[in-house]
């Protein structure tokens, strides 16, 4: 039985090569789905595109029944899934601690978070163009049944808007994953970061004349906001790039150092 | 052997790690050769893990180096393919499947499939449990994983941290006669123990740590050989002058026996001489056990201390 570990062992050393950045990716991909709860989460995002489909042509509005209506309903959901999908693909390696395994295969660990970032807006794209189709079956059924006029009111410019607007979302979840290395931890944030934040932004602009103008420059889920609502200004523009960097840029190299340095045990 | 083939060995020079003012692992060491079982001995919390995971860049040393056959870990090309590792069985996504976790490895060592099926062969995991979540797993069956997931990339070193822990004695066994196995075909084994009669059974050389420092190293036959006698008899004045006039040096033990360097043949006969009916002969072991003991009895007595001190606080 021994003779099976070593023996082969000889014979493949001879052609010891580097591990590809490409093959760091498949396998990362393929971290995200092979447990019960990544398998159920990238379900939710099948089921609940489905589901708000169906709800779409079942309630909204007749009038309301455009492209636009269908492709912001299924997305909306996916926005919240896929940063948890993104969280919890680098926080496992430490609360599950199979980083163990992972970052002694791979000592570079800014390749495994890299491999991580790509696989992750992978699945964010492809869950999109899924989003967009099944809209689209959506709006085709739903203005059949109803017999009201097809309106495809999403123009390509638009879509790609969307389509960052949600890699924004997603990347938020990446870069609290490496600053917080913990399942819950990085949840919790999260979920401040994405629900609690905004509301204490909007009560503050409703009651302070002074963080009205501030906003757009500070409030990174307000700039972003923009990016679903359709084609942006140049200052739209800039309130984007301003408060992603603050919000996500920077946070995501401490995270990224915290990651590089910190021990796994 | 490396790619080179020369052979692999993994090279302690002067490691310490510190947390704050506490030195956890302090100023080791040592050279595990291809083709021996080195076996790394300490109580509990002598910074053993500490060690290891400094070695395969989980931790940074502070300061110090390990390297293996001259390079850092981080500077191999494909690590699982020259370095099996296994530090903790139990570190694993308890919702992945043996034969799940098998594969993440295969692929990123960019193995040939066939290699998971041989890998759960080799240690006894049947096709019903590499299908099973590993969070179902007992202790020994995830050692077993483990040590599948350390020899699945053909490494020609491995760095196994308690391996054996969880193991019945048939599975200690079995682990013996595997590294055995790889030991004799060139292979560096670096095994850690918290318990002595593993390692006995297990390694070629001891390294033996105890709060940070290393304590002793050498071969097993070494440490472990005789390193005296110890007699007694009814009469302990008889038996003293018995000694005394055959020139034997004794000293006296704790529980009043005597102990000389010479063999038990010779103070058998120095007895049997001066006419002293012996009740007690035997071999003293190398003192391995018995530092190893006090080593451990220290490590409790220190821990009770600090209890104390902070319930005191
Ligand atoms: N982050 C840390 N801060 C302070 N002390 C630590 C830390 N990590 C480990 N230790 C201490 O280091 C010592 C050695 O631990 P370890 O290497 O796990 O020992 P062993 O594996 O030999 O049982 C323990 O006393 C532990 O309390
Ligand atoms: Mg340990």
């Amino acid at each position: 039985m021994t003779a099976i570990v070593i023996d082969p062992v000889r014979d493949q050393r001879a052609d010891v090569y580097p591990v590809p950045l490409s093959r760091v990716i498949n396998v990362e991909l393929r971290k995200m789905f092979d447990t019960r709860s990544g398998f159920w989460l990238m379900a939710s995002i099948v089921i609940t595109a489905l589901l708000t489909t169906i709800g779409t042509i079942a309630f909204a509005p007749e009038t309301d029944l455009t492209y636009y209506t269908f492709a912001k309903a299924i997305g909306f959901p996916m926005t919240v899934v896929l940063p948890i999908i993104a969280i919890l693909s680098i926080t496992g390696e430490w609360s599950q601690r199979s980083g163990l395994t992972t970052f002694t295969l791979v000592p570079h660990r800014n390749r495994v978070i890299a491999a991580k970032a790509v696989s992750s807006v992978a699945v964010a794209i492809a869950s999109m163009l899924f989003a967009f189709v099944i809209g689209a079956i959506g709006n085709l059924v739903g203005t059949a049944i109803t017999g009201t006029e097809m309106v495809w009111d999403v123009s390509l410019a638009e879509g790609v808007n969307i389509v960052l607007g949600s890699l924004l979302c997603l990347l938020t979840g990446t870069m609290l994953g490496m600053l917080i290395r913990s399942s819950a931890g990085a949840l919790v944030a999260y979920f401040v970061y994405s629900l609690l934040l905004p509301t204490v932004a909007g009560i503050l602009a409703s009651s302070q004349e002074w963080f009205r103008d501030l906003q757009p420059w500070v409030d990174l889920n307000y700039a972003q906001a923009a990016l679903f609502e359709g084609t942006l200004t140049a200052e739209q523009w800039a309130n984007v790039v301003v408060t992603a960097s603050t919000w996500l840029v920077l946070p995501a190299i401490l995270g990224l150092r915290l990651v590089m340095k910190s021990e796994v045990k | 052997m490396d790619t080179m083939g020369r052979s692999s060995v993994i090279t302690i020079e002067s490691l310490s790690k510190r947390y704050g003012a506490s030195t956890v692992v302090d100023n080791i060491s040592f050279v595990a050769p291809a083709g021996r079982v080195t076996g790394f001995l300490g109580p509990n919390g002598a910074g053993k893990s500490t060690s290891m995971r400094m070695m395969v860049g989980l931790t940074s040393p502070t300061p110090g180096s390990a390297t293996i056959s001259g390079r850092r870990f981080a500077d191999l090309r494909n690590p699982g393919r020259e370095v099996g590792v296994m530090l903790d069985a139990s570190a694993q996504h308890a919702g992945r499947t043996g034969r799940e976790i098998l594969t993440i490895a295969q692929r990123m060592m960019g193995l040939p499939g066939r290699r998971v099926a041989e890998m759960l062969e080799l240690v006894s995991l049947t096709e019903t449990e590499a299908n099973r979540r590993v969070g179902n797993y007992s202790l020994g069956m995830r050692q077993r994983l483990g040590i599948a997931t350390a020899l699945i990339g053909g490494p020609a070193v491995l760095i196994l941290d308690e391996p054996a822990n969880g193991l019945d004695p048939a599975g200690i066994r079995w682990m013996r006669d595997l590294l055995r196995g790889y030991a004799d075909q060139g292979g560096t084994v670096l095994l850690s123990s918290h318990l002595l009669r593993e390692i006995e059974v297990i390694a070629d050389d001891i390294v033996m740590i105890g709060n940070g420092r290393i304590v002793c190293q050498g071969s097993k036959t070494q440490l472990l050989q005789s390193a005296g006698t110890i007699a007694r008899a009814a009469d302990m004045y008889a038996l003293k002058r018995a000694f005394d006039t055959s020139g034997l040096p004794t000293t006296v033990s704790d529980d009043g026996a005597l102990r000389t360097d010479a063999d038990p043949t010779r103070v058998g006969r120095v007895a049997h001489e001066a006419g002293v009916a012996l009740i007690e002969l035997r071999t003293v072991d190398g003192g391995l056990e018995e530092m190893f003991l006090q080593l451990t009895a220290d490590t409790q007595r220190e821990r009770a201390d600090t209890q104390r001190e902070r319930k005191g606080a």
